[in-house]
């Protein structure tokens, strides 16, 4: 509490100060992004920048953007997003999901800074928006992919930390691959890292050494895309990002998180004063998620079946998480025709019947 | 022709002056690189180096430099009594994660029960942690003659995968809707390392780091048991004879840095990073071997060199989200820093000599 007033009375010293009409006195709109990877990473954060750019490119000099690269979650990410709020950004997206209390704490000492944190829930002080993408979605045309492909009915999937996102991508892929395929089995290792190249291709080697032969990750770099490369036979989808340098095989197609959109969208609020604190979830329909090109090496009655697939979620008249449906225990969860709710969905905690692992704990 | 002569003894103004001119050294090839890149060196530099200190947000930035140093100086303090004695205990991130999870379930446990006590109680408890934690590689040691580099450094893994489990399962928040991590600290004001000067960074563990470098400044310069420590570093054989149980040392040593890195471990997670969460540890245990060598392993050394390494860390990201430097060049830096550290301490051990050798 006490260390709140002095930073803001800090602040408001220096806006001041300086004086003038964007409550610290610049012209420019300045945005801020803080990346748990390296811009170079191929995947998550790359998007990212990719966003960040967009929006350099949309507003020309009514913009400037700053970002700072691996940022720890935890102490240092508060420091990192304080300093940003510290030299005068309006507006700053933390991507990451290890960001969501520094920036709700960072939030609650700048007001009149708005603060965008991407796949978390908590909103503590209304200049804090969260954003995510149905990326269930894209693992639901994955899933039916590599069930389709495999022939050893091995599945590998190189998993980040067990937070329900991941979770849900899990299940996601697992039902729409057993949907296509009843004898597949997936076999998943946790990396506990988002961005680790090195861990990242270990696993993907260690599953690929277990039998299977289709690699799905969610995890940051292109490590594993690499590692499959080397392997006769295995197939692999880009995470995040297309990453495209690995088609037409092993990666045989892509979940791509397209962020410009929203990033343009939520600066030009800021801009014009109509910035509200908001929770945004959107899916393929939206164009928050795309699919990447699928390769000649996927058969093309799979691929139509994938793009038709698509298209059913995009327009609504599919849901990825469509009874009956029942827990790994064997409890109910859906009923036949009932799709799973939002809040469902949020904060999934369990693996759906027929996945052997044990989430872990 | 130039040619290296070892010095009859190490020179005491040297081994001063060294430190000082790797950062010279360091400010120009760092200069260079980031002037490669299209940077102004000169505001580079002055980024990293300067205003931290006195620039315009120095208000908040020499708070964190105490946050950030804190725990480098309270562990490497810890390090140096066992390096100075021969005795290497590299798996302090172990004792650090370790401390944290025993003072921090503990102040779980006693959630939400209002009390001082609770506190004080979770620091006992994170210095027992580390210290036990460290005992590991000692007990082995002196009952199986094992090595305590090895055993210690691979006890770091299982302290992270214990930390790992505790995020997950037994210590979660009950509230935090299936996702890892503890409860937060914050929300709970008895349990929570609160700064003591609002805004200075001040919290307890910075605190402690102080008084263990007046601690260590003592036992080296007044006890005997530094004086042990001392002799058994430099002349092993003679600490023998001269009546050392080198048991009880390397027990000692052990112990101590073990429960100092649980102490920086239980500091850290009950105030600036608030929870135990799966990567709640960064590196402080591996980069305090770093700042106890930097600070010649010297009590008034290590506490400069903390305060430097962070001044690098801090600056070095501010560099970052101002001047748009890469994350990858700031760790250039600080490897340089390194570098030159270690390149210049020849000057320590031996001096150049102009012209030719002499002929005895």
């Amino acid at each position: 509490m006490k260390r709140r007033t002095i930073l803001a009375a800090g602040v408001a010293a220096l806006a001041l100060a300086t004086g003038g009409a964007f409550a610290d006195g610049h012209a420019k709109t300045k945005v801020g992004f803080i990346y748990v990877g390296p811009i170079g990473d191929g995947g998550w954060t790359y998007e990212h920048d990719k966003g960040r750019l967009a929006v350099e490119a949309e507003f020309g000099d009514k913009v400037e953007t700053v970002y700072q690269e691996n940022v720890p979650e935890g102490a240092d990410a508060e420091r990192a997003i304080t300093q940003m709020a510290l030299q005068g950004a309006d507006i700053i997206f933390t991507t990451s999901f290890g960001y969501m209390d520094p920036t709700n704490a960072v939030a609650a000492k700048f007001p009149d800074v708005k603060f965008e944190h991407a796949t978390g829930y908590k909103r503590e002080t209304p200049n804090v928006s969260t954003y995510s993408a149905r990326f269930y979605e894209g693992r639901a045309i994955q899933g039916h992919i590599a069930g389709k492909m495999t022939k050893t009915n091995k599945i590998g999937y190189i998993a980040s930390f067990p937070i329900p996102e991941v979770i849900r991508g899990i299940n996601s892929a697992y039902i729409h691959a057993k949907k296509v395929n009843p004898d597949v089995e997936f076999n998943i290792i946790w990396a506990y890292t988002w961005f680790d190249p090195a861990k990242e291709a270990d696993a993907a080697t260690a599953l690929i050494e277990q039998g299977a032969d289709v690699i799905l990750q969610h995890t940051d770099s292109t490590a594993p895309q690499a590692a499959a490369q080397k392997a006769e036979g295995v197939i692999t989808f880009g995470q995040a990002s297309d990453m495209g340098e690995y088609a037409p095989l092993p990666r045989v197609s892509s979940i791509i998180d397209d962020w410009a959109p929203y990033y343009i969208a939520r600066v030009g609020a800021v801009m014009d004063g109509t910035w509200e604190s908001t929770d945004t979830w959107d899916g393929i329909g939206p164009g928050m998620v795309a699919i990447g090109e699928i390769s000649d090496a996927v058969p093309a009655d799979v691929k139509a079946e994938a793009l038709a697939m698509k298209d059913a979620l995009a327009d609504g008249s599919y849901h990825a998480f469509t009874g009956p449906l029942n827990k790994q225990d064997g409890t109910p969860w859906l009923a036949e025709g009932e799709t799973a709710s939002d809040g469902d969905l949020a904060g999934m905690s369990f693996y759906v019947e027929g996945l052997t692992a044990e989430i872990p704990n | 022709m130039i040619t290296l002569e070892k010095r009859p003894e190490p020179s005491r103004f040297w081994s001063w002056a060294t430190p000082v001119l790797a950062v010279l050294l360091t400010m120009v090839a760092g200069g260079a690189m980031f002037a490669a890149l299209g940077k102004d060196p000169v505001e580079a530099i002055r980024t990293i180096f300067w205003d931290p200190l006195f620039g315009e947000f120095a208000f908040y930035y020499r708070g964190q430099l105490l946050v950030k140093a804190g725990p480098l100086i309270l562990i490497a303090i810890g390090l140096s009594m066992g390096f100075r004695a021969g005795i290497w205990n590299i798996g302090a991130e172990g004792q650090y994660i370790i401390g944290a999870i025993c003072g921090a379930a503990l102040g779980l446990a006693f959630y939400p029960f209002d009390s001082f006590i609770v506190f004080p109680l979770m620091v006992l408890a994170g210095a027992l942690g580390g210290f036990l934690w460290a005992m590991i590689p000692g007990i082995l040691r002196v009952k199986f003659n094992t090595n305590e580099i090895l055993v210690s450094l691979l006890l770091v893994y299982v302290a992270e995968f214990i930390l790992a489990s505790m995020a997950l399962g037994a210590l979660k928040n009950p509230d935090g809707a299936g996702f890892p991590g503890s409860r937060n600290f914050r929300s709970y004001p008895s349990g929570f390392n609160e700064e003591i000067i609002a805004g200075t960074g001040l919290h307890w563990g910075v605190v402690a780091a102080f008084i263990a470098v007046i601690f260590a400044y003592v036992l080296f310069a007044r006890h005997q048991m530094g004086f042990q420590i001392k002799l058994a570093g430099q002349a092993p054989r003679a600490a023998r004879f001269g009546g050392v149980n080198p048991s009880r040392l390397i027990l000692f040593c052990l112990g101590m840095s073990g429960a100092l890195a649980g102490l920086a471990g239980l500091f850290e997670v009950s105030g600036p990073a608030g929870q135990v969460s799966i990567d709640f540890n960064v590196g402080y245990g591996f980069t305090a071997i770093i700042v106890a060598f930097l600070g010649r392993l010297h009590p008034v050394g290590i506490l400069l060199a903390g305060l430097l390494l962070a001044l690098t860390y801090i600056g070095g990201e501010a560099a970052q989200s101002s001047l748009g430097l890469p994350a990858a060049a700031i760790q250039a830096f600080q490897g340089m820093l390194l570098f030159f550290l270690l390149a210049v301490d020849v000057l320590t051990n031996f001096r150049f000599r102009f012209g030719k050798r002499e002929v005895v």
